[in-house]
């Protein structure tokens, strides 16, 4: 059973029905004590950082996912909360994924990063699998996971930065995987999969 | 790299698709479901949802099918209608819509933007421009409540200007509908959308007049603007989203197939 947790700032919808196109029925908890009960977790998140961090910390949640031995992603804001800081608001994150979450320099192009955009598999890993260089999965994000040993996949706007991260049980994908088509699907697909 | 978005738009009446040339006269096009896991299957990148009589009749868009296409669709798509708060907007984004559009509501109310930017995050937030060419002034002119002819009319700002202030305000896309293009497929507005690229910073969508396959070379390649959308081609199968992709990619416009 997947729980996807819910703060209450995250598009919770959109990724409980990708899930759901899998066969598989997620449940959206609001409970941090419910948590552990559960076979894996996903972290959604959309919105300022600053205001998600507040949350994860004022419901309990930090402890909760701190002490979650199975797998837990995090998708885009989720993903960049798991991290050990960010640049949005100049705070500390989760630090469940070594590495910081920066501004990311597009220089000339147009920021956001938004759209659909190339993946490169720089350490193969279960979440890795099927995927291609022809893929591409849809972005939409201003900060980016700088890249580092906990990075699986890489992308590139105006600079290369962390598409895909893990570490121990903690994972995260910086685009939106629930709206990816295909390629999407079958990561999360390689999410469901994932033994640890 | 980053792809071209390719958009097909949806104009929703009363529960359907509907389509106007010139942003008059709707014909009606069939199920918005049907229509947008076609789209999607096909290979469209994006796709708009536009309640057309909504911000007219001053009443939210029915979110009732929002739903069913977050359910449905695995791509991203963006509603617009007659939102004119953050807790409108908050129902929509609610039901699993990835993006809100604003339109009329934000030329009554400027600020919404930013109350839109600040509680969703930019990424959220798309502003529409309808923009009509005065042949007379040789002036870009924003017009509102385009939905009905007998409502739309025009506002107190100039294109440039409009699209500037939009940006400070906290937008995080514009689209740009050539309202003079609109329906009759004769191509782009190069010289407007040119003139609009230069001061955009944020991502920017053409709107209005694709006719062929060659208008979407020429705008990519001509205005550098990061998606383009249509309605008509792709409504009455004039253009093929996957031909229309295979084309794009042999004239080196950068595609997602």
């Amino acid at each position: 059973m997947i729980a996807i947790i819910n703060t209450g700032c995250a598009n919770i919808n959109s990724v409980r029905f990708a899930f759901e196109r899998l066969g598989v029925t997620p449940e959206v908890i609001t409970a941090p004590e419910k948590l552990a009960r559960f076979e894996r977790a996903i972290l959604p998140g959309v919105g300022h950082a600053n205001v998600a961090m507040k949350r994860l910390n004022e419901q309990g949640w930090a402890e909760a996912i701190a002490d979650y031995q199975r797998p837990l992603m995090g998708i885009c804001l989720g993903m960049q909360l798991l991290c050990e800081s960010t640049e949005e608001g100049d705070i500390p994150c989760l630090g469940r994924i070594p590495g910081k979450v920066e501004l990311l320099e597009t220089n000339e192009l147009t920021a956001p990063h938004m759209g659909w955009n190339n993946l490169r598999v720089v350490k193969p890993h279960a979440l890795t699998t099927g995927l291609s260089e022809q893929d591409q999965v849809y972005f939409v994000h201003s900060f980016a996971h700088t890249i580092n040993q906990s990075t699986l996949v890489s992308g590139e706007y105006g600079q290369a930065f962390s598409a895909i991260v893990a570490n121990d049980n903690y994972a995260g994908m910086q685009f939106h995987p629930e709206r990816s088509g295909k390629v999407g699907a079958q990561l999360l697909q390689n999410f469901i999969n994932w033994q640890l | 790299m980053l792809s071209k978005r390719i958009i097909p738009c949806l104009d929703v009446k009363d529960g359907q698709v509907v389509k106007g040339v010139k942003f008059q006269g709707h014909e009606v096009v069939g199920d918005i479901l049907d229509l947008a896991q076609r789209y999607s299957e096909a290979g469209a990148d994006e796709l708009v949802f536009y309640e057309i009589s909504a911000s007219v009749e001053k009443r939210l868009l029915d979110v009732n099918w929002v739903a069913e296409i977050a359910r449905h669709i695995n791509i991203p798509f963006c509603v617009a209608g007659g939102i004119k708060s953050v807790a409108d907007a908050a129902r929509v984004l609610e039901q699993g819509a990835d993006k809100i559009s604003i339109n009329s509501p934000a030329i009554a109310r400027p600020e919404l933007i930013k109350e839109l930017h600040d509680e969703f995050g930019k990424q959220c937030v798309v502003v529409g421009v309808d923009s009509f060419y005065d042949k007379q002034t040789q002036e870009y002119l924003v017009y509102q409540l385009t939905g009905d002819p007998n409502a739309a009319s025009r506002t107190r700002y100039k294109t440039q200007e409009w699209v500037k202030r939009v940006q400070d305000l906290g937008a995080g896309e514009i689209v740009l509908n050539c309202m003079n293009q609109d329906g009759v497929r004769n191509g782009y507005d190069i010289a407007q959308l040119s003139a609009i690229r230069a001061l955009c910073k944020v991502p920017l969508i053409a709107s209005g007049g694709a006719g062929s396959m060659q208008d979407f070379v020429d705008v990519f390649k001509q205005t550098n603007v990061d998606g383009a959308l249509a309605a008509s081609v792709f409504h009455k199968g004039v253009i093929e989203i996957p031909k229309l992709k295979q084309f794009l990619i042999n004239n080196d416009v950068a595609a997602r197939q």
